[in-house]
């Protein structure tokens, strides 16, 4: 028992020195892909290319005075950025980086993941309405519509690959995939993909959905009153939570870590920072949505069509058994 | 008698104590603005809102008022051009014709040919200017973080080609009191010859990527109707009222200038919606740079300001006059009244924004904060020309 416990302690401190390591990376990624997007060099100053960029903005945040609006709610107010943030160290642990290569093994670590990245949405909720701000609340408002809605057809999607690969463990689920890309769940659910990845989006709150924080609405919507390493922890959990909305599309459809050639980590990584990438391209080319369409899109559009393909899976893979049985 | 305190009677200034009172019970009253992303520079916008959805919404100007019309007063005609450029600072061309054009129409100055061509070129290049920066603002105010470089990269080449000229690139005081204050060199012209078709091949490409781009449409079309019998009342102009089908524009309907002379369309749309405001400001691009062609074609060899030019000192005859021109945001008239003493005796500037600005609290009410700010955004406002 204590060996399990010390084995749970190292990959957590693992964990979120990767996840700060990810932050810095992630920072300097989407400051540099912006950049070339709109025709400049983004970060250059700082470094060789402005690599060193992140680490002077992380010492600016921690750095900065860390104040408190008056009449805000001082526990809550200070409880939601570490809300937010503690969440995502633990959906890290069951990601399967290799073959056997993952923090802790777990039968139910997509359910794991489900349920964990459901609290961000509390930490949102809570730094919104604590801050007493109006635009906060606002902002927070939209937050909880949007990632209680979005978080269904989320569900669906992913349940369509479980029921699939029939468990609920990320291992296995990447085992029941092969080495080249025909053999990916995508070719099986590519309905399920694309509401997978249309929901992470709403999910992580990223531009075109970025609507708790659209800042020429809400200036900066739940976050608006946080500053220093109040906000750079809301801001770190976005980015983690991308990477992991990213590592489980790339468990569930895209391989896991199967790949030719390369050793398996090596793949896993390159299709995450492909994921990524792709959700950095998306918010410096579009627009924003509105609320209202925002929601449409998920009711009237995901949803429908999640069930729709959940349930034919559902009955394919009985059919599928039926058959084998007989 | 019981009094009680509640934060949200108490909290602010006299505007939104004023606001709250009519308040119904369960709405939130915002405070957008003055500092706010969306209201580009200093306006003020109280809004009472019930959820996300508007259900009042009344702009408080002031901040940025600077007393133009009383520094008239203390200024002699040609110390006042200056102030022009700063009305409106992303068309000062047009202000600085239209107090000039107002000045000389009191003492009776003829402008020569060459600075009458001088003038629309500039005005025109300073209107695709002004359009290329609401096109690239308007979209950051709808979330689209990379219009606005590229807008602003061809913004620039227009402005390095009016620096060569006027010396400055922002707030021009370019235009003189008998003419315009330096001809276009070779340099400049070379400049604007090289934007013309660059510009032209840029436009497919925002079309393509933005214009026709799914979200967008879906934000600003059928958002922000407003009824042509609306613009009449509240006298909107420029793009605000064509876009709601008004065909006005005052090169056209009260030709100044040589504007008479060029073969261009006004383009209005019947949308009447943000998007017919977005169409009308892309089309009038494209009608600028077909002025600036014909212009470029047609000028004529010969002095830019008017032999025995007046000098800073000089007193406008007793007289009064009033002179309209088309701004990028519609219709700027200076009206100008000289007793023949040292200064002007008034000057009373009529900003386009003013009263483009005061549909707002009509149009958008029941509209969702984030159209509201869509349709604040399709009106164009440059604060600093509405408070003066």
């Amino acid at each position: 028992m204590p060996a399990e416990f010390i084995h749970i302690l190292i990959a957590l401190a693992v964990v979120a020195a990767s996840v700060g390591a990810l932050g810095l990376v992630m920072v300097w990624v989407e400051r540099k892909v912006a950049g070339h997007i709109q025709r400049r060099p983004g970060p250059f100053e700082v470094g060789p290319n402005g690599l060193l960029q992140p680490f002077c903005d992380a010492l600016k945040l921690v750095g900065k005075q860390l104040f408190m609006p008056n009449g805000a709610d001082p526990i809550l107010f200070w409880l939601a950025p570490v809300l937010s943030f503690l969440p995502v160290l633990v959906l890290f642990l069951p990601l399967p980086l290799g073959d056997g290569i993952m923090a802790q093994n777990m039968n139910l670590g997509l359910l794991l993941i489900l349920a964990f990245s459901g609290l961000s949405v509390l930490a949102l909720l809570l730094g919104g309405w604590a801050s007493n701000n109006k635009y906060g609340l606002l902002g927070a408002a939209r937050g909880v519509a949007q990632s209680v809605a979005y978080e269904i057809p989320l569900l669906l999607a992913v349940l369509a690959v479980s029921f699939q690969a029939g468990s609920l463990n990320l291992a296995e689920v990447v085992k029941g995939q092969g080495t080249w890309p025909w053999q990916w769940n995508i070719m099986t659910q590519p309905l399920a993909f694309l509401i997978y990845l249309v929901s992470a989006l709403g999910e992580t709150n990223r531009a075109p959905f970025d609507l708790p924080e659209a800042e020429s609405e809400l200036t900066a919507g739940f976050h608006t009153e946080y500053s220093g390493m109040g906000f750079g922890l809301f801001f770190l959990a976005e980015y983690a939570n991308m990477a992991v909305v990213c590592a489980v599309a790339t468990v569930l459809f895209l391989g896991g870590w199967h790949g030719p050639i390369l050793p398996g980590p090596l793949w896993f990584v390159l299709k995450v920072s492909l994921l990524l990438l792709l959700m950095v391209f998306l918010r410096w080319t579009y627009p924003r949505v509105r609320f209202d369409q925002l929601l449409n899109i998920n009711w009237k559009w995901l949803l429908p069509l999640a069930v729709a393909n959940l349930l034919l899976t559902a009955f394919f893979v009985k059919f599928a058994q039926y058959v084998v049985v007989k | 008698m019981t009094r009680y305190i509640d934060t949200e009677q108490t909290a602010g200034d006299f505007y939104t104590h004023n606001f709250a009172k009519k308040a119904q019970e369960g709405t939130l009253i915002l405070n957008l603005g003055p500092q706010h992303p969306s209201t580009h520079g200093v306006l003020r916008v109280v809004v009472e809102m019930d959820g996300e959805y508007v259900l009042r919404a009344e702009p408080i100007l002031g901040y940025l008022h600077r007393m133009h019309e009383k520094m008239a007063e203390v200024k002699t005609a040609a110390q006042f051009i200056p102030n022009m450029g700063r009305v409106d600072y992303l068309h000062a061309m047009a202000w600085n014709w239209a107090f000039v054009g107002a000045v000389e129409k009191i003492a009776g100055i003829e402008v020569p040919e060459r600075a009458e061509y001088v003038r629309v070129i500039t005005c025109e290049l300073n209107r695709i200017s002004s359009h290329l920066l609401w096109w690239g603002a308007y979209l950051l105010d709808l979330g689209a973080f990379t219009p606005i470089m590229y807008a602003f990269d061809d913004r620039e080449k227009l402005l390095d080609a009016l620096q060569v000229p006027t010396g400055s690139r922002l707030t021009y005081s370019y235009f003189r009191i008998g003419g315009v204050a330096q001809d276009l060199n070779d340099d400049c012209l070379g400049r604007i010859r090289a934007f013309i078709p660059w510009l032209r091949s840029r436009m497919p490409m925002y079309k393509d990527l933005v214009t026709d781009n799914i979200i967008l449409r879906k934000r600003i079309e059928d958002i922000g109707v407003i009824e042509p019998e609306l613009c009449r009342r509240y006298g909107a102009t420029g793009p605000v009222a064509r876009g709601s089908g008004i065909n006005y524009d005052v090169r056209r309907n009260e030709p100044y200038g040589i504007y008479s002379k060029f073969d261009f369309d006004i383009p209005t749309s019947e949308l009447k919606c943000a998007r017919g405001r977005y169409d009308v400001r892309m089309a009038e691009i494209e009608q600028s740079l077909r002025i600036i062609e014909q212009a470029l074609e047609m000028m004529p060899e010969g002095d830019v300001l008017v032999k025995g030019a007046p000098k800073p000192s000089w007193k406008v005859p007793a007289g009064e006059s009033y002179f309209a021109v088309e701004g990028a945001r519609g219709k700027i008239g200076v009206y100008v009244v000289s007793d023949g003493g040292k200064n002007l005796y008034r000057t009373k500037l009529r900003a386009p924004g003013f009263c483009n600005l005061s549909l707002f609290g009509e149009v958008s009410r029941g509209t969702i904060l984030a159209d509201a700010v869509a349709i604040l955004g399709s009106l164009d406002m440059v604060i600093p020309e509405i408070d003066r």
